[in-house]
């Protein structure tokens, strides 16, 4: 009796002594996945939940994540408010999520951030562009997989000043919402301290969603601005642009397209030769570095056959975060000697590292959890190679010059930058 | 501001203004006869919008000459008002015209809200865009500012004969006369001989289809997509609202001040476009409760 107690009892501490140590390996891995299914932003949110779609099943093809399947639920960013948190908490309370991945939204991501903290569940920050969520918070669980607003403009405004530096007025036609407004605060900022001359002529902020921009652009053809900047995305810039094309002001203005990578397919014909364009990090179909890459090549055709579509800056923005969760993984089960690891030893592996999704590859800074992407930027040609513009004259900007430095407000580091700083910045160029 | 940036700001708040009339005069006909305010007037023009972009875009695609763009519009007009109008009044309205009104306006909701959804399962959520028929007619240069022909001459062209079609169609041809003898009071004209319900029946199919006229004529200058629907129907409520529910030559006249408002903000002070519109509405209400051109209800004892 005393003797099979004993062995009971050795049993039960061993058991409990490794259990300590590590935990099994889980049966799957669940990631829940915020992002827009409905609503004007699934111009992003559909294609990147194709996209998620076609990585899951390739990485569960391939024997998963160590062995270790993955499964995704898709939660939609465009339930807004407090539909959308209720249905995230329910992912990871109810659902058993193990990881989240949101969002697309900049308020989604500025709501969700305290909330993971709360939940202690890691939210990977996969596409929103709030510089603000690591400038005005500290978060042990949140980390970003890609740049954020102030690297996107700042792109921008260099590519400008480095091409077209001759110009003295500029005006901007954004959507009336947090992003048009924040990142045309950057933009300008960026652009006064680099170019004290320049004068801003018209600031139009036009409802979002707004199906008419006539007024605007008849505004704009009668003030001439140099240069016309729009950082709207989907029906908006869509809209805009092609009103602004049929009535000539496209041949009469410089103009900055800072998202119009996305919409490079959707504008077809009705975009013309000579328009600025950014894609939120180095993201293009016809990427210079990487066509010619067979993992590159193939994803883009895979993509293109599944969907009907190219992929857009979304799509990559989801690869990257798939590539981060694969590299977290392989770090943490490295660093714990095969060990499955915990969260604690999750984040210790997010925290630093680098990975590489479809672009150059991205370091996720230890210190703020900030990705560190490069940008892309090219002005746009009519070849006939595709039914739609693509880019020339492409730079590619490397991400550490052009991000905030840890710890500071962009607002504050953009406007300390000098005239100088365009010499300075080396990005690379394509002939 | 000089004279030419006010000339300006006319012309664009003409254009906008036509467009906002041609999606207005449907809702206030289908108020003033059925005393029902449809909020699936929406619906309606984002369907009549999407009809026509599609079918559009696969048409000329396929080597059609741009010029049938303007025979289709009429065409998803016709659809539009056909096949949903008519539906919806036969299977539904006549059901709950003697409910309150709250329930109408929540069953009219119901109808909007399906339809929202039934664009997304038909069209998806990425934009159409389709503008064969503005192209085809090319641009005007004035003041040396581009408008488009179809925008700053088509539009108000086709609101002014819609207008005047509507006003002498009630007025001079019998089922006009029936119309509004059966508005005036229904039960009289019942006594009389006239069949309300098939007036009814008629006037909704006119309404809707006018609705997908006004998202047919609005297609081909901006990106049809998922939400176009609500945003106008707001609009529309307020241009209705503004002229006095069921007047016609009142929405005109609201569409008009609304679309001249909206421009001259977008010229001097562009923060203040959004909220014009309101404004506007705000300010008319407020002296006149039922609107420009209403009349105050007399109470039937």
């Amino acid at each position: 009796m005393l003797k099979r107690t004993l062995l009971g009892a050795t049993i039960l501490a061993s058991a409990l002594a490794s259990a300590a140590h590590a935990q099994d390996k889980p049966e799957e891995i669940t990631i829940g996945i915020a992002t827009f299914l409905t609503g004007p932003a699934s111009v992003f949110g559909v294609p990147a939940r194709d996209a998620a779609e076609m990585l899951v099943e390739d990485l569960n093809e391939a024997g998963g994540i160590d062995g270790v399947p993955v499964r995704v639920n898709f939660i939609d960013e465009g339930a807004g408010g407090e539909a959308f948190t209720a249905e995230y908490r329910r992912q990871v309370q109810d659902e058993g999520a193990d990881i989240m991945f949101s969002g697309i939204s900049s308020g989604n991501c500025m709501q969700i951030a305290p909330l993971a903290e709360d939940l202690e569940v890691i939210n990977i920050m996969w596409d929103c562009g709030t510089q603000r969520v690591f400038e005005e918070g500290e978060y042990d669980y949140v980390f970003r997989t890609q740049s954020h607003a102030t690297g996107d403009m700042l792109a921008l405004v260099l590519y400008l000043l480095k091409t077209k530096p001759d110009f003295q007025t500029i005006a901007v036609v954004n959507q009336d919402y947090a992003w048009g407004r924040d990142s045309w605060e950057i933009f300008s900022t960026a652009l006064k301290a680099m170019k004290p001359d320049v004068e801003v002529v018209g600031e139009f902020f036009p409802a979002f969603g707004a199906p008419d921009f006539s007024t605007e652009i008849s505004r704009l053809s009668a003030t001439r601005p140099d240069v016309i900047l729009s950082t709207s995305w989907g029906g908006d810039l869509n809209t805009f642009v092609q009103q602004a094309s049929q009535r000539g002001l496209v041949n009469q203005s410089q103009f900055i397209l800072g998202l119009g990578e996305s919409s490079l397919e959707a504008l077809g014909s009705a975009l013309p030769d000579g328009v600025i364009i950014g894609g939120r990090g180095d993201h293009y179909f016809e990427h210079p570095e990487m066509v010619g890459q067979e993992n590159f090549d193939s994803f883009v055709a895979e993509f293109k056959e599944t969907t009907g579509s190219y992929p857009i800056y979304s799509v990559f923005h989801m690869v990257q975060a798939f590539e981060a969760l694969k590299a977290a993984y392989a770090k943490a089960i490295e660093d714990g000697d095969g060990v499955w690891p915990d969260d604690q030893a999750l984040i210790a592996a997010y925290e630093g590292l680098e990975f590489q999704g479809l672009g150059r590859p991205v370091t996720i800074r230890a210190e703020d959890h900030q990705g560190i992407e490069a940008q892309i930027v090219g002005t746009t040609v009519q070849t006939g190679d595709y039914p739609f513009a693509t880019l020339e004259n492409i730079m590619i900007f490397d991400g550490e010059t052009i991000t905030t430095p840890v710890g500071e407000s962009s607002i504050e580091w953009v406007s300390s930058l000098t005239p100088e700083f365009v010499q300075q910045v080396e990005p690379t160029t394509f002939d | 501001m000089d004279y030419t940036l006010i000339l300006l700001a006319i012309f664009d708040g003409l254009s906008y203004a036509a467009l906002v009339f041609m999606v207005a005069v449907g809702l206030t006909l289908i108020f003033g006869v059925l005393q029902i305010l449809n909020v699936a007037h929406g619906s309606l023009y984002a369907i009549g919008a999407y009809l026509t972009a599609s079918i559009g875009g696969a048409i000329f695609a396929a080597g059609y000459a741009p010029i049938l763009a303007f025979p289709l519009m009429l065409i998803a007009a016709a659809l539009v008002g056909i096949l949903l109008g008519g539906p919806i009044e036969y299977l539904l309205l006549r059901r709950i015209y003697h409910k309150p009104e709250v329930l109408q306006l929540l069953v009219t909701f119901a109808v909007f809200m399906i339809l929202e959804d039934v664009q997304r399962l038909v069209w998806g959520n990425q934009p159409y865009f389709e503008s064969s028929a503005l192209q085809m007619l090319g641009n005007i240069q004035v003041f040396g500012v581009y408008y488009t022909v179809y925008q700053l001459i088509l539009l108000p062209v086709v609101a002014a004969l819609t207008l005047i079609g509507l006003r002498l169609f009630l007025r001079r041809t019998l089922t006009g006369r029936l119309i509004t003898a059966v508005t005036e009071d229904r039960e009289a004209a019942q006594a009389i001989g006239i069949d309300a319900n098939r007036v009814y029946l008629l006037t909704f199919v006119v309404g809707a289809g006018l609705a997908g006229l006004g998202g047919a004529l609005a297609s081909p200058t901006t990106s049809v997509l998922p939400g176009i629907g609500a945003e106008m129907i707001v609009l529309s409520f307020a241009v209705v609202a503004t002229a006095g529910l069921g007047r016609i030559e009142g929405a005109a006249i609201a569409a008009l001040l609304i679309g001249l408002g909206r421009s001259a903000a977008t010229y001097t002070y562009p923060e203040l476009q959004v909220l014009v519109p309101y404004l506007i509405m705000l300010a008319v209400l407020l002296v006149r409760p039922e609107g420009l051109f209403g009349s105050p209800a007399a109470r039937k004892i």
